[in-house]
């Protein structure tokens, strides 16, 4: 057995992870693009199920997948993941693979008795979505009701026992300055409150110009978090790091190198928020299934490689930041080797005004419903 | 460089401060805590604690095998004599013990 030197000539782990895994640590799997509400931010543009959806048996062959990938947990998202029929079965079945399971939902199908089977469930992590610490904040994102419905849930979790559920919160300009009342909120409940950022994808490309927290808001909420090492973020507000000390986790667009997404009918991705054909790799459902894809697609394959710096190549935070994101350069029409559209330098703002009107990739029209009478009945 | 490092891209909750952390002793016998799990990787091993939801690198392949064969030695000493060249040997030492820490590893 050749002995490794523990010191020096070892490149950093940010490096190593750069090249890629063998397969992924933080694999979203969003099982329907059915939801019951129409955030205006929702990153999958839900609404309608897909006609096209996994099934049962081929949702069962996937998780067989990731047991065999030996993929640790999946976070399980939607749409609204828990509208499926099978939903429990599944979480349930990923469980007894090994599988642990983190799933989102927008509380609003949490009754009392779901909350009992979810509190006697080893290994399942649920996460509640509030944006914002009152109704009014939350429903003006999230739709009329959304809030009392994401409490009502938290209340079930909590009577039934659940232990330290999370809340999540996505960043926009009208919640940063509740952030006291949201983890005071989450303290009530002996919850974990969980913050992440806000990005372009989806029905947020129409929206994200006027909810993304302003350039003060984004050195308010890094001094924020600094100062709470056990807030979670997912990691997605390294791009603040350039601010000062680094916040802890992986600095790093993880997008095809740790991260990656299985959309409702298979389709694998380069990340949750850049559902758009130019970052798709390939379907659970090709010949060679999820592993094929991970290892070998050529898209997965070239985010491995090394990335230009581009325009952040003079910048003295590029260590810290790594440019920030690629899905919201993408989305903004930015190019994705220069700096974030929120760079906190302000040179992703500057580079914005260049952008003409119309130029940057439209996200599609997604599974959102139209808007007409029929889908308003009910 | 250390040899291990936490990671908190499992979203784990931050680690408890342990009232007294458990203090390591290399003469011990320890194994790896039979909640967690090692995935090779080209760097070393992945390991995932399925109970406190933390994720650790393990950045060396000799690393991951001492740890894989812990529980097979009589000390943590008598593992690292069979596997790791001596002068390597401080280096594994403070990895485990901070294995230890973070309970990925438990005294038998
Ligand atoms: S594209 Fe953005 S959201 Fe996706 S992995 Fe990269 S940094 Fe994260
Ligand atoms: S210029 Fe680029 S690397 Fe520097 S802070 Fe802005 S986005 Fe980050």
């Amino acid at each position: 057995m050749p002995s490794e030197p523990a010191t020096a000539t070892r490149p950093g782990l940010t490096e190593q992870l750069k090249g890629g895994l063998d397969a992924p640590i933080c694999l979203t799997w969003e099982i329907t693009y059915g939801c019951n509400l129409a955030c205006i931010h929702c990153l999958s543009s839900s609404g309608r199920r897909d006609p096209r959806e996994l099934s049962t048996d081929e949702a069962i062959a996937v998780i067989d997948e990731l047991h065999d990938l030996q993929v640790f947990y999946v976070n399980i998202g939607g749409g609204e993941p828990t509208i499926r029929p099978d939903f429990y079965d599944l979480i349930q079945y990923s469980v007894s693979r090994g599988v642990g399971v983190k799933f989102s939902t927008n509380g609003s199908t949490i009754n009392a008795e779901r909350a009992a089977r979810l509190a006697g469930m080893d290994y399942v992590d649920v996460q509640i979505s509030i944006d914002g610490a009152d109704a009014e904040t939350n429903d003006a994102v999230r739709g009329t009701g959304s809030y009392a419905a994401a409490r009502q849930a938290m209340d079930h979790l909590a009577h039934a026992g659940f232990g330290p559920f999370k809340i999540s919160v996505v960043m926009t300009r009208h919640n940063v300055e509740q952030l006291p009342a949201l983890e005071a909120l989450a303290d009530g409940y002996g919850a974990q409150l969980r913050l992440t950022r806000l990005r372009p994808s989806g029905r947020g490309a129409e929206t994200w110009g006027q909810l993304h927290p302003t350039q003060d808001q984004q050195v308010a909420l890094y001094r924020w978090l600094i100062d709470r090492p056990g807030v979670l973020t997912g990691d997605s507000f390294f791009h603040l790091s350039a601010l000062g000390e680094a916040l802890p986790g992986l600095n790093l667009c993880g997008a095809g190198r740790v991260v990656c997404l299985i959309d409702p009918v298979g389709d694998v991705y380069a990340c949750p928020f850049v559902l758009h054909p130019e970052f798709r790799a390939g379907s659970v459902r090709d010949p060679g299934g999820f592993a094929q894809v991970w290892r070998h697609s050529e898209l997965f394959i070239e985010l491995r490689q090394p990335a230009a710096a581009g325009a952040c190549a003079s910048c003295g935070s590029y260590d810290a930041c790594q440019g920030g994101c690629m899905a919201a350069k993408f989305f903004t029409g930015l190019p994705l080797d220069g700096p974030d559209p929120e760079c906190v330098l302000g040179h992703g703002e500057q580079m914005l005004a260049g952008v003409a009107a119309g130029a940057a990739p439209s996200p599609g029209p997604g599974h959102s419903v139209p808007v007409t009478l029929s889908a308003r009945r009910r | 460089m250390p040899l291990t490092t936490a990671s908190r891209a499992a979203d784990a909750p931050p680690a408890p401060t342990p009232p007294a952390p458990a203090s390591f002793d290399a003469s011990a016998r320890y194994r790896l805590d039979p909640q967690v799990a090692l995935r090779p990787e080209p760097f070393g091993a992945l390991a995932y604690h399925y109970g406190s939801r933390r994720l650790t690198f393990l950045r060396s392949e000799l690393l991951a095998e001492v740890v894989r064969q812990l529980g097979e030695h009589e000390s943590v000493e008598v593992a690292l004599a069979a596997t790791v060249p001596e002068p390597d040997r401080p280096a594994y030492r403070r990895a485990l013990a901070s294995l230890a820490d973070s309970r990925f590893i438990v005294a038998f």
